[in-house]
């Protein structure tokens, strides 16, 4: 990713998991859609906020980074079936890889996920965390 | 299709970590290759497709159909490059195929290409994650091998496919690149060595992975009533197909098949006539270990989720009665320029249905598949292709 219009754009996406609902069918998508891909021109969409709980549906352990995320490996990505019915893509945060397995409850978390260089854009985002009993 | 096409000329470089070639080094070597092949000079040629990924991110060089029809001395014919991550090149003989079927050409060249080893490695993965979803999968610093790992946790999750099971596809293609002098990989490997690779993306390890390589391939098409002009083997294109599903791997109802490959494989089987049983060899897209597994499963080789124990009986080998399975050696080991491989794979197919594939010929070969697939299965090519004498 690069630019700040770009990030600024999905800030309310990514700070507070705002996706959308399709008014026709009830469908509820996240990252948002324009268009229902179901009902197509049918549909109308509203925004929904989501809860950001959820179980981890798969997940993986980067090793070979991106550039941009050398630091951070190796690091937990999965993808999150959310308790509104939706799957999104996100890294696990506040974990050791072994705790983690299909079906591992989490919730989302505020965290820094990469930057641009030195003197560019800071990107924050929702990630997930696993859910601790004691908590 | 309004009329049928054959393919007529095919050529290819050697694939792998080419330092002393440029991008179009490549392409004119795998061009005058196909041309020579064809019995052609070059003027036959009316117009070409060329499949590209990412030369802006890999040589800082976009409009590629200029610069190729320009070092190939083909102007001032149409040349038009396709993108569709790593479907590119099969995309691209999709258009040259269109393109004579419907009467607007005769002559026309696919050809794919790709020069990946000019950036580092760490470039060479933040450019292949760009076939994801830059903004809701690679923002979160997921990388390609990762999504392909995440496919393959859910798929051992859900049909107990194993480790090992993983490693068989990797050990097949490794055997068959043996018999293959362009593959980039020319030697053998174990279940034990895959294994026991460092890890890339778990459960993923270095030897699940396709390699980076630099490579181009080419392929001429014309009428098949015109083919006997040119060759004395045509190749009849009977079946072009193609298919979209998701960008993103979280916006499916399951991530275990690729929705574009069974759409794709549907539509071809049915302009073919034939069924899934009837393919005699086929490439398809093994970017990675379980990208095999899930295509044999996908275009109805096997049941899903039964493909590793098919390993096991050896039904995709080189001398199986069922279907040989990349017989090239694959993505795995032949080597993956990503926007050449789509035609690479109509090279192999063309090779092996005029009998021409040397020590891995599939014997009495007459139909052969290809199956491309662009990113996480955004987008899928598949042809069938019959020996036409």
């Amino acid at each position: 990713m690069s630019g700040v219009p770009r990030f600024w754009r999905s800030i309310d996406n990514r700070y507070r998991l705002v996706g959308t609902r399709c008014k026709n069918c009830g469908e509820i998508y996240f990252p948002p859609r324009v268009v229902c891909p179901k009902c197509r021109r049918k549909g109308e969409m509203e925004e929904v906020e989501l809860s950001g709980r959820g179980e981890i549906y798969t997940y993986s352990v980067v090793r070979v980074p991106p550039e941009g995320f050398e630091e951070k490996a190796p690091y937990v990505v999965a993808i999150v079936k959310l308790e509104e019915g939706p799957l999104v893509t996100g890294m696990i945060v506040d974990c050791d890889p072994g705790e983690i397995d299909i079906g591992t409850p989490v919730e989302a978390v505020f965290r820094r996920v990469s930057e641009d260089g030195e003197d560019g854009v800071i990107y924050y985002s929702l990630e997930f965390r696993p859910v601790r009993d004691e908590e | 299709m309004k009329r049928d096409v054959a393919i007529v000329g095919v050529g290819m470089t050697k694939f792998g970590e080419l330092w002393d070639k440029s991008f179009d080094d490549l392409f004119v070597e795998a061009g005058l290759e196909a041309l020579e092949d064809a019995g052609m000079s070059g003027d036959e040629i009316e117009a070409m497709f060329v499949g590209n990924m990412s030369a802006g991110r890999f040589i800082d060089q976009e409009h590629v159909a200029s610069l190729i029809a320009d070092r190939s001395g083909m102007n001032p014919i149409p040349c038009t490059r396709v993108e569709a991550a790593c479907a590119s090149g099969g995309l691209a003989v999709r258009q040259a195929i269109m393109a004579v079927a419907s009467g607007m050409y005769d002559v026309v060249l696919a050809g794919g290409v790709e020069k990946m080893t000019d950036v580092t490695t760490e470039e060479a993965t933040a450019t292949l994650a760009t076939a994801a979803d830059q903004e809701w999968e690679a923002f979160h610093g997921v990388t390609f091998p990762a999504l392909y790992a995440m496919i393959a946790r859910r798929h051992m999750h859900e049909y107990g496919t194993t480790r090992e099971h993983l490693a068989l596809p990797p050990v097949k293609n490794h055997r068959n690149a043996t018999k293959n002098p362009k593959a980039q990989f020319q030697f053998e490997i174990t279940v034990e060595q895959v294994i026991e690779s460092p890890l890339v993306a778990d459960p993923l390890r270095l030897l699940d992975c396709s390699p980076v390589s630099d490579g181009a391939a080419a392929v001429i098409v014309c009428p098949l009533e015109m083919a006997k002009e040119f060759t004395d083997t045509p190749i009849v294109v009977r079946a072009t197909a193609q298919a979209s599903d998701s960008l993103a791997l979280h916006d499916r109802e399951d991530i275990t098949t690729l929705r574009a490959t069974v759409e794709a494989a549907r539509s071809a089987y049915k302009q073919a006539g034939i069924e899934p049983e009837d393919v005699d060899v086929a490439e398809v897209h093994d970017c990675f270990s379980i990208a095999e597994l899930i295509a044999v499963e996908d275009l109805g080789f096997v049941e899903k989720g039964e493909a590793g124990e098919a390993y096991y009986e050896g039904m995709f080998e080189i001398d199986s009665d069922y279907v040989a399975v990349n017989p090239s050696g694959g993505l795995k080991a032949k080597g993956h320029p990503v926007g050449a491989s789509g035609v690479a794979q109509v090279v192999e197919i063309v090779e092996q249905l005029r009998g021409e594939a040397g020590k891995r010929q599939v014997d009495g070969a007459e139909i052969g598949l290809t199956h491309n697939v662009g990113g996480s299965g955004g987008t899928v090519v598949v042809h069938i292709f019959e020996r036409g004498d």
